[in-house]
């Protein structure tokens, strides 16, 4: 960050180690949130696939799991993990992974943004154009194959702009890391603000960091639906 | 093929088949022979049955009661708790499906791949054609129904009528013993339906065995070398097309051919 130095010459609040900390939180945030989205997108594809053709000891269950998560505050559920587990999991050997807030966070998170994902997916499978599905019949596939190479690949697509909003909303709800002692980008933000005492220039500046990082997210998914979405689009 | 003729059977064979929905009956014991390079033209007004019938032969509707074969093979039924028939093997009505291509009226393609993956999915992934080779057929078949130039395109950015030969190169691609099409020019504007019928009656004309449902009188009459005509789930009048236009016996079909206007 050295580099940053004769750039910031003369300014009070925001110097090297305040850009530092800013930094590290950033890094912070994309980890949670990049992960969380991995986990919980890899839980989700089979938890839609129950949702939508399981039978009822299936789908119950997954139902139930869903709405509990969407039905209750992201912010509780971490409390509910985090708080938890150094309840539970204290003599365990799973201890030394839960002592460290990252990773009740990044289940929390995970298992919020698969109950999302999972019905996200659903919908998108269960608008999958019966002829289609007809035609996978007629020409001989099964119904594991008809799944693998028909319903999801069209249900990916028709869910891309549903999904990214998905992923705006997880990036923006990972800021109640901060309050279990993970310096994410607000925690960063909140350490600045209590070090000089400046709440304008500590959360606008955050406010900035994360509307570039939502600016990237909608460019990343505007240039996948472009190509995954082509076929919605007539000839030019 | 030629080892395959009518010692085995014909390539597709349906006795006395019934369907119900519910207490509706639909089919009331319908049997068809299609012999080897048979074009049998299944006409009939709406809710006559004709559509069911078509998918009853590759089991997309599960017959109440009779049998199908093909070449020789019955598809196995077995009956479950609840009373409902249905097929003993899933793996049997793959086998059987794949050799029995169907063109539907809505053309069904599927939306996200492009026409030449369209073509070239049901021979990799069911028939289990190395790709290669599946692209060369699929080449093959798109320059056959005259599309091969939009190849690279999405059904959604084809007409109907071109979307409809794509599906009709899809259902070649497979090799299919019997083709069977479900009004395959009801959903295209009158100006395109020519170009389908075209490709159909080439097809007619390589000797394919084909069962087409349809609502075009001059292709029933001049391609087909049967004809059935279905009345409220049975066989109205059937026979060769000269007869059944020409001479029919049936007052219905007097009717159905009647000038409506």
């Amino acid at each position: 960050m050295e580099w940053l130095a004769p750039l910031l010459e003369g300014n009070n609040i925001f110097t090297v180690s305040t850009m530092n900390e800013y930094w590290k939180g950033l890094v912070n945030t994309l980890q949670l949130v990049l992960l969380s989205l991995v986990v919980g997108g890899l839980l989700a594809i089979p938890l839609a696939l129950a949702r939508s053709y399981g039978k009822p000891w299936l789908n119950g269950p997954v139902w139930f799991f869903t709405y509990v998560f969407r039905g209750t505050p992201l912010i509780v559920q971490l409390y509910i993990i985090y708080y938890g587990s150094s309840f539970t999991l204290q003599d365990t050997f799973l201890w030394p992974v839960f002592k460290e807030a990252f990773y009740p966070a990044l289940i929390a998170f995970a298992l919020n943004t698969a109950a999302y994902t999972t019905e996200i997916l659903r919908g998108a499978i269960q608008q999958t154009p019966r002829g289609e599905i007809e035609a996978a019949k007629a020409y001989g596939m099964s119904q594991a194959r008809l799944v693998q190479r028909i319903v999801l690949p069209s249900a990916f697509r028709r869910a891309l702009p549903a999904y990214s909003n998905e992923v705006i909303f997880m990036l923006h709800a990972s800021a109640v890391a901060s309050t279990v002692t993970i310096l994410d980008l607000t925690g960063a933000a909140y350490l600045v603000y209590s070090r000089f005492y400046a709440p304008f220039e500590a959360f606008i500046f955050v406010a900035l960091v994360y509307l570039c990082v939502t600016f990237a997210i909608i460019g990343l998914f505007r240039a996948l639906e472009k190509r995954l979405l082509a076929h919605l689009h007539a000839a030019t | 093929m030629s080892g395959l003729t009518s010692a085995d059977g014909a390539p597709l064979v349906a006795e006395d088949i019934y369907k119900c929905f519910g207490d509706l009956e639909v089919l009331k014991g319908i049997s068809m022979t299609a012999n080897k390079g048979d074009v049998i033209s299944l006409i009939g007004s709406s809710g006559s049955g004709k559509s069911t019938f078509l998918r009853c032969l590759n089991l997309l509707e599960i017959p109440t009661a009779g049998d199908i074969r093909l070449y020789g093979e019955q598809v196995g039924f077995k009956t479950t708790r609840r009373g409902e028939r249905q097929p003993s093997s899933a793996r049997q009505v793959e086998r059987l499906r794949a050799r029995l291509s169907m063109v539907f009226q809505s053309f069904n393609l599927w939306g996200h791949m492009t026409v030449l993956e369209n073509v070239i999915e049901a021979p990799v992934h069911v028939l289990k054609v190395p790709r290669k080779e599946a692209q060369e057929r699929a080449e093959r078949y798109l320059n056959k129904v005259g599309i091969w130039d939009r190849r690279d395109y999405y059904p959604a950015q084809m007409s109907g009528g071109q979307q409809q030969r794509a599906a009709i190169a899809r259902g070649l691609a497979m090799e299919p013993e019997v083709m069977l099409f479900d009004e395959p020019t009801s959903a295209l504007d009158p100006e395109l339906v020519g170009e389908v019928l075209k490709v159909m009656r080439s097809l007619a004309e390589e000797g394919r065995t084909m069962v087409v449902v349809t609502h075009e009188m001059a292709f029933a009459r001049e391609v087909s070398s049967q004809v059935m005509f279905l009345h409220e789930g049975q066989i109205e009048e059937a026979g060769s097309p000269d007869r059944v236009f020409n001479n029919p016996d049936s007052e219905r079909m007097k009717q159905f051919l009647a000038p409506r206007y």
